[in-house]
């Protein structure tokens, strides 16, 4: 056997077992997180499932765990992902198709504006629930209602929605427009009719997964005011609450009885989150075109 | 004759443009900067509705006592507002997320971009991703019901609203923040280096280590921050579990207020506009911005620097 032979041979067995051992570990870091998901749900489900009866979701709050339901809960996120879906997701496209279809990248303003955005996204929730409070709560007078909970999470949710839009809008090919233009297109009919309709599986499911998140948020309704004795189905301008926010509320009580009808809440939660998350990714895969 | 010969020979110059400017596109692209300016329009409301009640905030007590004091106690008579139990419970809550997040985030990443086969990775990128799509609700209600009684369990001597349990699951819920961007930034490490390391023998552990690692250094570190940001700001998980009690320490089997959930807490209840104790919402409020700002700025930065360096 040749010098060369044998500094080819096999790996060295320290650097076998090192390597295994790497392995092993990096495994154990991936799975670490699910294990604790699946822990958290079978949490959830066995102590919530027993409240998860029709009264939970027709009778409003109340002083007894038995009687408790959520119905005021689950129409106020039902309502909030309404309102948001009328005012983020236009707001959102809107400012992608300006950013990427007509905004002039050597401007300074537009720049500007881009990192203004990236920055957005990573402010504290519970920022945007003080901005609530200062200007739409007690500035307005709007009140602690639940338009005003509507507008901070259109805030909050709008750079999701906007980087999401603008991925799409990008990945429409340039041929697409310049045969548009070629064939005497003004800019707006390219952008309605050709690049809009060509971006809008990706725009639908970013705007899905931004009212995904938008649904479970909890603090800055807090400072909004949506922690408050609701009986009645809420309306647009009356005082409200919404699935986090009640399952927070009943956390917080001392009893047992209402730590599990949380866990319900948390099924109801889930199971909304879950649903659109399913629709986001069968539309990313039903109509999502490769060029 | 001749001249309108010649005159009539020349043809029209073609037109590429329109004959008139049409009304109908610049509004429609004034509609649509209008949507644009929405977000600065958020950015300078945060910035007018920290700044504003926190100077009158500040005419009233002094940055000093409000940067050193080590007793808050706002809602108290005599009442003290000194923001260090707060600042030192968010510390406390965010080092044990960052214990939890940073390596496993980064294992996470390296077994994702390194390891795992292409069909593996599509199922299990995705399938982490739902860790961060669970509202922090959950993961409050998770460690105050089930993680801390089995820390209890286990003879840690924890309270029944502790710093550790909160810390521990916000960590949890912050792997896939650091795992994504991480792989990003793996994802962006030319194959050659790679291949080079491979052709001289290397072992896929010396590769992931000594040349994945390194290149994609500033990327992980951004993700790091990143996650370090999140969990500054982080609400709901201390609210419910680590409680709202005050107090400087370092012990995480103790519980502790954090600033947001200060901020929340006070919130909540119906302080009086223009008192002292609405006002310090704002003060803290605004150190909590300043803090997160400085650190998204330093992420972004570091993100576009591997971005550019290899693409």
């Amino acid at each position: 056997m040749s010098a060369a032979e044998v500094a080819i041979g096999r790996t060295p067995r320290g650097d076998r077992i090192r390597g295994a051992l790497f392995k092993a570990a990096l495994v154990f870091s991936v799975a670490i997180g699910f294990v604790l998901l699946g822990t958290l749900l079978v949490q959830v489900v066995q102590k919530g499932i027993a409240y998860l009866d029709p009264l939970f979701f027709t009778n409003p709050q109340s002083a007894d765990p038995a009687k408790a339901g959520a119905r005021p809960a689950i129409l106020g996120t039902l309502y909030m992902m309404g309102m948001l879906l009328v005012m983020a997701v236009p707001i959102g496209i809107g400012t992608a198709l300006y950013l990427e279809e007509y905004a002039d990248r050597e401007r300074w303003y537009n720049r500007a504006l881009e990192v203004n955005i990236q920055n957005l996204a990573a402010v504290p929730s519970i920022v945007y629930g003080i901005l609530g409070l200062a200007f739409l709560v007690r500035g307005l007078g709007l009140g602690r209602v639940l338009l005003a909970g509507a507008m901070i999470l259109t805030l909050l949710v709008l750079p999701i929605v906007i980087v999401a839009s603008r991925e799409a809008i990008r990945a429409v090919p340039d041929s697409i427009r310049q045969g548009a233009y070629a064939l005497g297109a003004t800019q707006w009919q390219v952008v309605w009719r050709q690049v809009l309709p060509a971006a809008i599986p990706g725009i639908a499911t970013g705007s899905i997964l931004a009212l995904a998140r938008a649904i479970g948020e909890t603090a800055p309704l807090l400072l909004v005011g949506a922690l408050t004795y609701v009986a009645v189905d809420p309306t647009p301008l009356g005082s409200f609450t919404v699935l986090p926010v009640q399952i927070y509320q009943w956390i917080s009580r001392p009893q047992e009885e209402f730590r599990l009808l949380a866990a319900a809440g948390i099924i109801v939660l889930l199971a909304i989150l879950l649903t659109m998350n399913a629709f986001a990714i069968w539309l990313r895969n039903r109509y999502q075109r490769r060029w | 004759m001749t001249a309108n010969d010649a005159t009539s020979r020349v043809q029209p110059a073609i037109r590429l443009h329109a004959e008139r400017r049409r009304f109908g596109e610049d509004a429609v692209k004034g509609v649509l900067a209008a949507c644009a300016l929405v977000s600065v329009a958020t950015t300078v409301g945060i910035v007018v509705a920290l700044l504003v009640p926190s100077l009158e905030f500040f005419r009233e007590i002094s940055p000093l006592e409000f940067f050193s004091g080590s007793t808050w106690a706002p809602l108290f008579k005599p009442a003290h507002f000194g923001v260090l139990p707060l600042v030192a419970g968010t510390l406390v809550v965010t080092f044990w997320a960052a214990v939890v997040c940073m390596p496993f985030g980064l294992g996470s990443a390296i077994y994702l971009s390194e390891y795992a086969r292409p069909r593996v990775r599509r199922i299990l990128k995705p399938a982490l991703e739902v860790l961060a799509g669970i509202p922090t609700v959950v993961y409050g209600f998770f460690a105050l019901t089930f993680f801390t009684p089995f820390l209890k369990d286990l003879g840690t001597g924890v309270g029944t609203f502790n710093v550790l349990s909160a810390g521990l699951v916000m960590g949890v819920m912050l792997i896939p923040t650091v795992a994504s961007i991480s792989e990003d930034a793996m994802a962006a490490v030319p194959q050659d280096l790679r291949d080079g390391a491979y052709g001289l023998g290397a072992s896929r552990l010396q590769v992931s280590t000594r040349v994945v690692v390194p290149a994609a250094i500033s990327g992980i570190i951004a993700s790091y921050v990143l996650a370090i940001s999140r969990a500054v700001g982080e609400t709901m998980i201390v609210v419910i579990a680590a409680g709202t009690l005050a107090q400087l320490t370092l012990d995480p089997r103790e519980q502790s207020e954090t600033m947001s959930a200060f901020i929340a807490a006070t919130g909540i209840g119906d302080v009086p506009t223009g008192s002292i104790e609405y006002k310090t919402i704002f003060a803290v409020g605004l150190t909590l911005f300043c803090l997160t700002l400085v650190m998204n700025v330093v992420a972004i930065r570091l993100v576009r620097r591997f971005r550019e360096a290899y693409e």
